[in-house]
């Protein structure tokens, strides 16, 4: 599987269960190795261990099931793995007045109405949604992954993420939306790759396509493009 | 009028105080202060200064382990091998300073134990996968063993030349007339309540608990923080051991037997979830207290020692049963 990937484009990663399309973007955002392969980003090869590294260089990833800790705070899940701290030296403590200031800022600009001190546990699917896209906003992401960002959302919600998406893509990031959901798809991709099995099995303009070309390639019904 | 940022930032589901008074740490506290005000009435002997000195004294060894207890719980483990830990790491004590080194040869030897046992616990945790209930069982039987082992079985009641040094840390009063082993148990309990809520290590502990995959997912270092935490969990309970054998001025092969259940019950009492996700090290505390409290208040009011069982595990049931209908009710 090889392709490449554009700023200021959004590319539609489709394919049925199993096909690998989260595995593929979970090894770009540095939960897997690969096995095999080079990832090369703007030119130079690149290497990730952990999700730490992906982050470095600027690779951000809404995953699917959201990775939130129900016990914790939205301000607590956004910035989980790089708290902020203050302090002399080796004694640093927790920053949490900061923290809670930036994901409050962060959920001004997604036009959220969640609060940075509210227990995620007791968050309807927006607001959830809100904290997991938050996290890609911390620093400054060249690439957003997004597994599946409008699936347990309601129908408005849809569309405020959708929007979100194209916000991302005119800054200039190169975003991956993985999506079962053909309208979506249609309605804020670029480009299409279609995955099968593990290969890819087509990867063209959104113009050039529709969608029951895509649904026959995700079936198989169509062989590759 | 538009909310304000700052506004938005300040704003929470409940306030601070609220939410103390919601959760099952404060009833338990609660529960501790009537029943200690009851007593004071209904019998001659509770307010008594000696008892008084008694019952802080048998609290701090539970609380102490309850307070690492409380930090594996959190992540969603148990140890059920704390018990046997202190036995192990008293008799290191015991054993080290009886064949003449000094104290602090001893303390390091009790500590370098209870850290090799944690860690032994943690690695096959975090890095094998074995379930911690499974390791630290195995564990509970090695760790007495090795003490009855390292002891041949006797009582050892000598500790070496700095045998009075031992008996002043665990049974003198340096501050304030202050047993010693409660000021242990505060200063323990401020450092594990700083670090559950200031520190980095202390948001990851809770992280691993709420949602371990996202932990995973985000970055969290998971695995070497399970280790960490095994390791305080042996430590509390090798520092206990340590300080009760100054105490008690003696150690055999049976001391903390059955210790453990203790511990859980304080720290499922003080409001510790045993799913994973919350806890706090001042629930710890009161969770010991109020065992504590059930105990002597049984004897002082002439009730057959036999019925200890009966009450505490009546407790450890009505708290959590107090706080599911309270989220139960918070739910609708």
């Amino acid at each position: 599987m090889s392709f490449t990937l554009e700023a200021g484009q959004v590319v539609g990663l489709m394919g049925d269960n199993g096909a690998g399309k989260s595995t593929l973007v979970k090894m770009i955002a540095g939960n897997f190795r690969p096995s095999e392969g080079t990832m090369r980003l703007e030119g130079r090869e690149i290497v990730m261990h952990r999700p730490i590294e992906a982050r470095q260089h600027g690779i951000e990833i809404v995953h699917q099931d959201l990775a939130l800790c129900n016990n914790l705070t939205a301000a607590a899940n956004v910035f989980l793995g790089r708290e902020l701290r203050r302090g002399i030296g080796p004694l640093k403590v927790l920053d949490y007045k900061t923290m809670y200031r930036r994901a409050g800022e962060i959920f001004r600009e997604l036009k959220s109405e969640t609060r940075p001190r509210d227990l995620v546990k007791q968050m309807s699917g927006g607001q959830r949604q809100a904290v997991a896209i938050a996290r890609t906003m911390l620093s400054e992401a060249k690439i957003v992954l997004m597994d599946e960002p409008t699936a347990a959302i309601s129908v408005r919600q849809v569309a405020e993420v959708l929007n979100l998406i194209r916000e991302l893509r005119d800054r200039g990031i190169a975003v991956v939306l993985i999506s079962h959901r053909m309208p979506d798809v249609f309605t804020v991709a670029d480009r299409v790759i279609v995955m099968r099995r593990g290969r890819k099995v087509a990867d063209k303009a959104i113009t050039a396509s529709s969608p029951e070309e895509v649904t026959g390639l995700i079936t198989g019904a169509i062989e590759q493009v | 009028m538009a909310v304000t940022l700052d506004q938005t930032i300040e704003q929470r589901q409940r306030s601070r105080l609220s939410e103390f008074v919601g959760s099952q740490t404060f009833w338990v506290l609660v529960a501790v202060l009537l029943a200690c005000l009851f007593l004071s009435f209904a019998t001659d002997s509770f307010a008594t200064a000696k008892n008084l000195y008694n019952i802080t004294r048998n609290v701090t060894f539970v609380a102490i382990i309850a307070l690492g207890m409380t930090l594996v719980i959190i992540t969603g483990g148990i140890d059920l091998s704390v018990g046997s830990v202190l036995c192990l790491c008293s008799m290191v004590l015991a054993v080290t300073m009886h064949a003449g080194y000094s104290i602090e040869v001893g303390i390091s030897a009790a500590i370098g134990t209870a850290l090799v046992v944690g860690a032994f616990n943690g690695v096959m945790i975090a890095y094998l996968n074995f379930p911690p209930f499974v390791v630290t069982l195995g564990m509970l039987s090695i760790a007495r063993s090795l003490a009855m082992v390292a002891s041949n079985n006797t009582v050892v009641f000598q500790f070496g030349p700095d045998h009075d040094k031992l008996l002043a840390l665990g049974g003198g009063a340096w501050f304030l007339g202050i047993a010693n082993p409660v000021l242990y148990m505060v200063v323990l309990a401020l450092l594990t309540g700083f670090v559950l809520r200031w520190t980095r290590f202390g948001r990851y502990v809770f992280a691993i608990g709420g949602n371990e995959h996202a932990a995973t997912l985000t970055g969290v270092p998971v695995r070497s923080i399970k280790v960490a935490v095994y390791m305080i969990s042996a430590l509390s309970a090798g520092v206990a051991g340590i300080v009760q054998t100054g105490w008690l001025g003696a150690v055999t092969t049976n001391i903390g037997a059955g210790m453990e259940l203790q511990v859980i019950a304080a720290a499922v009492i003080g409001g510790a979830n045993l799913a994973g996700g919350i806890g706090t090290a001042f629930g710890a505390l009161v969770g010991a207290a109020l065992i504590e409290v059930i105990r002597n208040s049984l004897g002082l009011l002439g009730i057959n020692a036999f019925w200890q069982g009966t009450f505490i595990g009546g407790a450890i049931v009505l708290a959590v049963l107090f706080d599911r209908i309270r989220n139960f009710r918070q739910s609708e």
